[in-house]
């Protein structure tokens, strides 16, 4: 298919992108990886009237260690991150994620602020970000990830609004992100993430909902000192999924619960 | 001299190199001077009437050369769409079908309008701007209740949705076999509406030189020539007049052979706007528009006696035939002709109707009719096996049609022309270690864990096909092939075939076998196709495992010929009689006497000179059809193992074995990739593949390679393969097809093991496509 028309700027810093976000308005689309947003053009089914491409900004491209703390930047591949000894040893559940997106190409071309900026549903990043409560920077200000993701494909960020860096916590205990798909290059039916930190357990989940979940009740059961299988069985605790051709609602509210379990259990170095 | 052996040899194939490094041509890579390029306006309801169309905005856009609506091409372009009688003689009901919709849309994707334009995007740009306003009606999308009486209709002026209703046997042919029965099991079993999806889609580029009244079309098609006959007609113009040129094709399944509305209204457009015009079907066009595979049911009843023995089987097939006949849709009913598989029966009923509804047409996919008649039986005979406690294995020993028993006259008066199944199956056994895995599934089912082993013992017609029985089956043309072979005056030799390869590697084959019987070296071989303006007057294409079995053998023949015209001149040369001259490795000699010879390339020279026999012509060329006596049978066995996840029923392969028997082999490596290629596609059938409508409105819901599941190279599991060889005696090759094989063979196999998985639950049957949500709920019923 062939995209509708559109005007297309390159930024050289984020000012610029600002600005040229700003002078095209609300129809104006940020370019990054392009690995959601062009497939959705190419079927017509967003037609943004101008594209700001900011990979030309070369700063956005970067992993930093800041104390405690891990700041990535937005235009980082999914490749980078994968392969960061940094990530590997600070954040190794980030890597673990990284390495599970889409295929080859994807992994290559898209992009950490593209995952976030984006709001899938199935994306994985927005799902890490919530429960180990990330920062999303962007050229105005610091948005909280609790704050960040609204709705399916809505986030808090402005027309004019850039995200710049995600800054995640360092994590290095025991962690494990179940990505259960049909094909390897899929997005995930239902995903769990499961980070120990502070001495507590992250659980988060992907795809069971518009935006990701916190799996508070899973967490709190494993704080009173339930087994990871009795704990797990609140993974669906107030979930409503919508069905789709992949799974129906009962199905995911199922895997939620099954994966959540598995993600504990392989966390911890069993089966 | 080396002796030359180049047949049976895994001789690396010609065409790679140039497809692999983006060197090969395909119709998007040729563009005209002065093109302008088509996009077509489809409708986006499953039925509707159109009741008007505003092409004001669009005809004035940037760029555009014309827009065009059903009027425009009403003088010319004349005829219906071509619906060949194929397995069912009688039609109750085949719509008319015209290229393109006027007053009624009868699926999601029917075009409506047509633009041209100076460019792709300015086309795609216009075509959004036409505004069509339809009133939707009701869209027939289940077959039962498209049958039942006061159901909607699928096109309003039919008089119901009956495409054909057919009976091949009636119910008294089976009536001794049922009353002798010690049990009898039922089942209805689904085949999965799948979506070709070529690597490749579809193309079409039309030049209408208006001064000398000449179409050239290039375009992505499995039979060229057909394509000539079907738009030449169409059009009012002499097959003479129409060239079809068919370059490289990226895949087609089937989906390539029949014409399509797009073939018709690209040279229309072109003879209108007096300028070459280009079409490149997009991803999302190909999924919505290119003819969908199977898409049926079956009611099945299986009558056997308590040791085994199969009696009979009624079966009651069910098409799902869309909005219009495909051009070979009548074909998937050998499916009935098939159904008893490699087993003997005492009486087969079939009937089979095709149920119209609003969805795109379906016509054949690889294997077309085969793998659902092998899905059947081999699901069927499982279920015997599973009443009778048998093992899967014993049962089908017990029923195979024996060695001695060929030629074979089945229950449909086809003549099996060879086998050995039994010799398949014990190979199989031993490759996959059958008895170890019996043991281990014990100890996995102590553990609660679902693991299943899987038979498809599968046979096959193919190579369509004797004349006696096509040609009543096309209409009037007998699928025969033909072949012309040239000697240049150096020796170099040129192959024409009316076969057309989209992926077979024909180009590494056909001069295999011409290199080896003329003893020339391979590289001076080469084969042509796909042009219906080069080679002999009429090909029949690539479909049906024919390529081989009908066109090498037309080959081979033709090489003969050219062979013996050369023996005549040779002896003339040698001063010899001729029928003292022979013919070795590539050299002509008298016979007892090896040195007095004359190379082949001599005397291809000398036959462009003037010491000629007398009344021999210059030259050395020549033609041959073959008309086979026979269709061929190959057969074999898979073997499938599964473990089903217990907690999420998520379906693993673990292990796929498959021995095949095509008869004689030409290049093996092309015969492994055949086999691993269809097997995979039939995986794909049987976990992840399914077109899926809305069943009330009829969207297409499965519109992208993100909603159809198309697997991976992830998602297979090593495949081990072996065979067995039984020539076939239908051709002096002793080949048999081969491209279908996996695809008939595979998806009963992976069924059935999942199946076997899950019989500790006592679940009997799963359909297509066994997705882990659906295993998951039916494992929970069974549970409870």
């Amino acid at each position: 298919m062939i995209p509708a028309a559109f005007e297309y700027a390159r930024a050289s810093s984020v000012e610029e992108a600002s600005k040229l976000l700003s002078k095209f308005g609300e129809d104006a689309k940020v370019l990054a990886g392009g690995h959601s947003l062009i497939p959705l053009m190419r079927l017509r089914l967003a037609q943004p009237a101008a594209l700001v491409d900011i990979n030309g900004i070369k700063e956005l491209d970067h992993i930093k260690e800041d104390g405690q703390k891990l700041r990535i930047g937005a235009l980082t591949r999914h490749v980078t991150i994968h392969n960061s000894p940094v990530v590997k040893e600070k954040l190794p559940l980030l890597a673990e994620i990284a390495s599970e997106v889409g295929d080859n190409q994807v992994r290559n071309m898209g992009t950490m602020g593209g995952v976030i900026a984006h709001a899938d549903a199935a994306g994985d990043y927005p799902t890490l970000a919530l429960i180990l409560d990330a920062e999303i920077v962007t050229n105005k200000r610091t948005i909280p990830a609790r704050d960040f993701f609204k709705d399916l494909f809505t986030t808090a960020l402005g027309p004019d609004e850039v995200v710049t860096e995600v800054v995640f916590p360092v994590a290095n205990g025991p962690h494990k992100y179940v990505k259960f798909r049909r094909r390897l290059f899929d997005w995930a039916i239902v995903g769990v993430a499961a980070q120990k930190m502070n001495g507590g357990w992250r659980i988060g989940l992907t795809n069971v909902g518009p935006t990701p979940v916190r799996a508070k009740a899973v967490e709190e059961a494993l704080h009173q000192g339930a087994k990871p299988e009795e704990a797990a069985q609140h993974a669906s605790d107030g979930l409503d999924p919508a069905g789709d051709l992949r799974a129906s609602p009962e199905y995911k509210k199922h895997l939620a619960r099954v994966l959540t379990k598995r993600a504990i259990n392989q966390a911890e170095g069993r089966q | 001299m080396a002796v030359t052996q180049l047949v049976g040899s895994k001789i690396h194939r010609r065409e790679d190199p140039r497809l692999i490094t983006g060197h090969g041509h395909y119709v998007d890579d040729f563009t005209r001077q002065g093109t302008a390029f088509a996009a077509f306006v489809r409708s986006p309801y499953a039925h509707a009437r159109v009741k008007s169309i505003d092409i004001t905005d669009a005809s004035k856009a940037p760029g555009v050369v014309g827009v065009y609506t059903a009027r425009d091409f009403k003088g010319l372009l004349a005829g219906t769409h071509p619906a060949a009688p194929a397995f069912v003689a009688e039609k109750k009901y085949v719509p008319e079908r015209f290229p393109i919709a006027e007053k009624e849309v009868t699926y999601q994707g029917e075009i409506v309008a047509a633009v041209l334009a100076e460019n792709k995007s300015q086309a795609a740009d216009a075509a959004n701007m036409i505004q069509v306003d339809y009133e939707d009606l009701p869209a027939v999308m289940d077959l039962e209740k498209a049958l039942e009486k006061g159901s909607p209709k699928a096109h309003l002026d039919g008089p119901d949705n009956v495409c054909w209703d057919f009976t091949y046997t009636g119910p008294e042919i089976t009536e001794a076999a049922f009353k002798e029965a010690d049990v009898v099991v039922t089942q209805r079993v689904l085949q999965n509406r799948l979506a070709p999806v070529p690597m490749e889609p579809r193309g079409v580029i039309a030049d209408y030189e208006g001064f000398d009244q000449k179409l050239t079309i290039w375009m992505s098609s499995q039979n060229p020539h057909f394509i000539r006959l079907f738009v030449s007609g169409a059009l009012g113009l002499k097959e003479s007049q129409v060239r079809v040129i068919s370059p490289d094709v990226g895949g087609g399944f089937g989906s390539k052979i029949s014409p399509y509305p797009e073939d018709y209204l690209v040279p229309a457009l072109s003879k209108i706007s007096e300028r070459p015009v280009k079409w490149t079907e997009t991803r999302s066009e190909s999924i919505q528009n290119a003819t969908h595979g199977r898409g049926q049911f079956y009611d099945c009843e299986v009558a056997a006696k308590k040791d085994g023995t199969l009696l009979g089987m009624r079966v009651v097939q069910y098409v799902d035939v869309g909005a219009y006949h495909g051009t070979f849709g009548a074909f998937q009913p050998v499916a009935c002709l098939m159904a008893g598989g490699a087993y003997k029966w005492k009486g087969i009923s079939a009937r089979t109707i095709g149920v119209l509804t609003n969805r795109v047409p379906t016509d054949p996919y690889r294997g077309a009719g085969r793998p659902e008649a092998t899905h059947l039986v081999e699901r069927m005979v499982d279920l015997v096996a599973l009443e009778l406690k048998m093992d899967p294995v014993e049962i089908r020993r017990k029923n195979f049609i024996q060695p001695k028993d060929f030629p074979f006259t089945q229950n449909f008066g086809l003549v099996v022309d060879s086998g050995d199944y039994d010799k398949a199956l014990d190979k199989a056994l031993d490759l996959v270690g059958y008895k170890d895995l019996v043991k281990k599934q014990a100890e996995l089912r102590k553990q609660g864990r679902y693991m299943g082993i899987g038979f498809s013992t599968w046979i096959e017609l193919c190579g369509f096909g004797p004349s006696a029985a096509t040609a009543p089956a096309t209409g009037g043309i007998a699928l025969v092939e033909s072949a012309q072979v040239r000697v240049t005056p150096t020796g170099s030799v040129i192959v024409y075939t009316g076969t057309h390869s989209h992926g077979q590697g024909h180009e590494t084959t056909f001069p295999q076998i011409v290199a080896d019987q003329l003893g020339v070296p391979y590289e001076s071989v080469e084969l042509r196709h796909g042009d219906t303006a080069e080679g002999t007057a009429f090909g029949y294409g690539t479909y049906g495992s024919r390529s081989l079995a009908v066109g090498g053998v037309a080959i081979s023949r033709a090489t003969g010929k050219v062979i013996d015209k050369g023996k005549k001149l040779a002896a003339h040369m040698l001063e010899a009689a001729e029928e003292d001259v022979v013919f070795e490795h590539g050299s002509f000699h008298v016979k007892g006497s090896p040195d007095k010879a004359k190379a082949f390339g001599e005397v291809a020279f000398a036959s462009y000179g003037m010491n000629l026999p007398e009344g021999m012509e210059q030259g050395l060329e020549a033609v041959a059809y073959f008309d086979p006596p026979n269709l061929v049978w190959p057969f074999g066995t898979h073997i499938a193992v599964v473990e089903i996840d217990a907690e999420t029923g998520s379906p693993l392969l673990t292990k796929y074995v498959a021995v095949d028997d095509c008869g004689n082999i030409i290049n093996p490596m092309i015969v492994d990739g055949q086999i691993h290629g269809g097997i995979v596609q039939a995986i794909a059938q049987a976990l992840y593949e399914e077109v899926v409508y809305d069943d009330e409105t009829g969207q297409l819901r499965t519109g992208t390679m993100i909603d159809y599941m198309l697997p991976s190279a992830n998602e297979i599991p090593p495949i081990l393969l072996d065979k067995t060889i039984t020539p076939s005696p239908t051709n002096e090759l002793g080949v048999k097809g081969i491209g279908e094989a996996g695809t008939i063979a595979a998806s009963a196999a992976v069924i059935n093991a999942i199946c076997d998985a899950l019989s500790p639950l006592g679940i009997k049957h799963v359909d297509m496509p066994a997705t882990p949500d659906k295993l998951w709920k039916m494992m929970k019923e069974a549970g409870k």
